[in-house]
């Protein structure tokens, strides 16, 4: 920060208001401070160390696993070996293959998801925090009319229509997430709006997106990303309970929740089946709400 | 008072108009071909499909349509499904009673077990079982409905039938049993078997939110300076704890309670149709398999409804409850 090499926009009029801004970030938690907060709850970094390998297992799939998650085998049901680590499925599809690939699936879906609804909420949020008025109360009306609608029953009526597939997946979870982090994100901005920085770049004339984009988002956007991530978890939770319900992801992917549906056949004789991909929604949703619970606590320490 | 009550339910108003409007957008405008549903693979004649539109009144403009969709659900008609004959005011009939009592068990467990947990953990803070209510209460707010449902059935439905244990450890896993119609009688005989493992699932999410939240809040509390007050008077701590501690520590617990109702909505058609229980849920279920619309929407219809009404009644009791909130609207 301090090294920041000189650019146009530290010249000339702006620089006071420069000046104050970095008065006003030093009020805030600088970046060392977080991770040093963060690193210390063991839940939150075990959480992030778990999102880290699941990440890379769903990039690099094809180098984790020797067989193809489509590619069918000789034996149904096998139990778990070590040529076949979690076992294999009806079809004799390796499960293990098909857990990794379908960490593709959960993750592609989950943050795509929450990426829409945080684009959407931000800018909502932003709008009708700023200016107020009749935007303002148009919008809290629409939300509260969205917001009587239990998630996952909107997300169905609205899929057995549109059509299920990863794709609607992913913008209805998006489309349908994105009023809480309005409603938050408004919160925050009416209370950085207040700030004194913000009237030091107005009075150094600053227009109304620099404001908003420049000076007001960084200060109010934490509560948004501690929503994000534990949103994602959310996601991939949602996710999982619609494809098991029939109003997902459809086959042959292999969503983990489709996976629990096809193994629930075989509970009496092959639970494997079932509680692989079972066992793999719960950690992932954990892992995510452990970070997120980590990031609040780190970049606000009033909040402990 | 009651310009509260008024000024809230005069709310709700067009929270309604909008979920059903919404929910006849979604239906109408979007396009989704009920003839095609209905045939399948089949090819379908021109005058086929004129006839079946005429019959769904998917022929007209929208306009009409939305006129027709209120008239009808004014008169208590919510949908006909397109693949038999059923209405959905037929399946709500017969499907209404046994989720009512799921979901009034599973409230109750929320209520009892959710506030005694986060008590025990807020007045025994830092103990092994406060230790063991924060880890058990993420690990329930993460385990998929789905997924917990069929650890019990495999545990006490599976297991214990293949390895010989004694008869009280075997659960009946399928099903509501005997009686289907009874709403909150005291479960008799066999009846509590059935009822309690779709229960602990239903109520597994929001049993943790509620200890969570209660632990959280009764701490708060217990900093209070009437609390100190309360027992430098000469009172037990039983006394203060319980009398004084927790009756102000159930305020955000109570609307906790009403928001709750989302989450147990969406459970309640994962529990249903892991267990097989014959309400509301499964039968929504079933119709998202056949991709049959009018049962989906409908049924969706008769929870939004409630939902809404249900909070109302929250909102209103919470008022009720601290007058902070009457007068602070009342102000503005």
């Amino acid at each position: 920060m301090a090294e920041a090499p000189p650019t146009a926009r530290q010249t000339g009029v702006v620089s006071p208001a420069a000046a104050i801004l970095t008065d006003a970030e030093a009020g805030a938690a600088p970046r060392g401070d977080v991770w040093r907060r963060f690193r210390k709850n063991r839940l939150a970094v075990a959480g992030l160390v778990v999102i880290v390998i699941m990440v890379l297992g769903a990039v690099f799939a094809p180098l984790v696993t020797f067989f193809s998650p489509n590619e069918l085998g000789p034996t149904s049901r096998a139990k778990p070996s070590l040529q076949h680590w979690f076992g294999t499925d009806v079809l004799g599809r390796d499960l293990f293959t098909r857990i990794v690939y379908g960490a593709r699936v959960s993750l592609k879906i989950g943050i795509l998801a929450v990426l829409i609804a945080v684009a959407i909420g931000v800018v909502v949020g932003a709008v009708t925090g700023f200016y107020g008025g009749v935007l303002d109360g148009l919008l809290m009306r629409m939300t509260d009319i969205f917001l009587s609608f239990p998630y996952i029953l909107a997300a169905i009526v609205i899929i057995t229509v549109v059509g299920r597939g990863e794709r609607s997946v992913i913008l209805v979870l998006g489309l349908l997430g994105w009023m809480p982090i309005a409603r938050l994100f408004r919160a925050s901005v009416l209370q950085a709006k207040e700030a004194e920085y913000i009237d030091a770049a107005r009075a150094v004339g600053c227009s109304n997106f620099q404001i908003i984009s420049g000076h007001i988002l960084p200060n109010a956007i934490q509560p948004v990303i501690v929503y994000g991530t534990i949103f994602v978890g959310t996601a991939v939770l949602t996710e999982a309970a619609l494809s098991f319900l029939g109003a997902g992801v459809t086959e042959p992917s292999p969503a983990w929740g489709l996976m629990v549906n096809q193994g629930r056949s075989y509970l009496f004789t092959s639970p494997h089946l079932l509680f692989f991909p079972g066992a793999a929604i719960l950690v992932t949703v954990m892992a995510f709400v452990f970070v997120g619970d980590g990031l609040r606590d780190a970049l606000d320490p009033r909040l402990r | 008072m009651a310009g509260y009550i008024f000024r809230r339910t005069l709310l709700t108003v067009p929270v309604v108009w909008g979920a059903v409007t919404l929910l006849f957008l979604v239906f109408f405008v979007i396009p989704g071909d009920p003839v095609q549903v209905l045939a399948g693979e089949k090819a379908v004649s021109p005058q086929v499909q004129a006839n079946l539109e005429a019959k769904f009144g998917i022929d007209k403009p929208w306009y009409v349509q939305y006129e027709k969709y209120w008239v009808r659900l004014a008169h208590g008609d919510l949908g006909e499904s397109y693949r038999s004959s059923r209405s959905v005011n037929t399946i709500l009939g017969s499907t209404a009673p046994a989720s009512l009592r799921l979901a009034f068990w599973a409230i109750i467990a929320q209520v009892v077990i959710g506030i005694a947990t986060g008590l025990v953990s807020a007045v025994k803070r830092y103990s092994f079982i406060d230790a063991m209510t924060t880890v058990g209460t993420t690990m329930l707010v993460a385990i998929p409905a789905f997924v917990l449902g069929y650890v019990l059935i495999y545990m006490f439905g599976v297991y214990t039938f293949q390895h010989s244990f004694p008869a009280w450890a075997k659960f009946p896993v399928q099903g509501i049993g005997p009686n289907r119609w009874g709403l909150f009688v005291i479960p008799l005989g066999d009846q509590w078997r059935y009822l309690l493992m779709p229960t602990m699932t239903l109520a597994s999410v929001n049993t943790a939110v509620v200890a969570r939240m209660t632990r959280g809040s009764m701490l708060e509390v217990m900093r209070a300076d009437y609390m100190r007050t309360a027992e430098a008077g000469g009172l037990t701590r039983r006394t203060v704890i319980l009398k004084h501690g927790l009756k102000n520590a159930m305020i955000p617990v109570v609307t906790l309670l009403g928001l709750n109702l989302a989450e147990m909505i969406g459970a309640a058609i994962l529990t249903e149709t892991v267990f097989n229980w014959p309400g509301i849920g499964s039968s929504i279920a079933t119709a998202i398999t056949f991709l049959d619309a009018p049962i989906v929407l409908g049924l969706s219809l008769v929870l939004v409804l409630t939902y809404v009404l249900i909070n109302l009644i929250v909102d209103l009791s919470y008022g009720f409850f601290d007058p902070r909130i009457r007068y602070g609207g009342a102000e503005r």
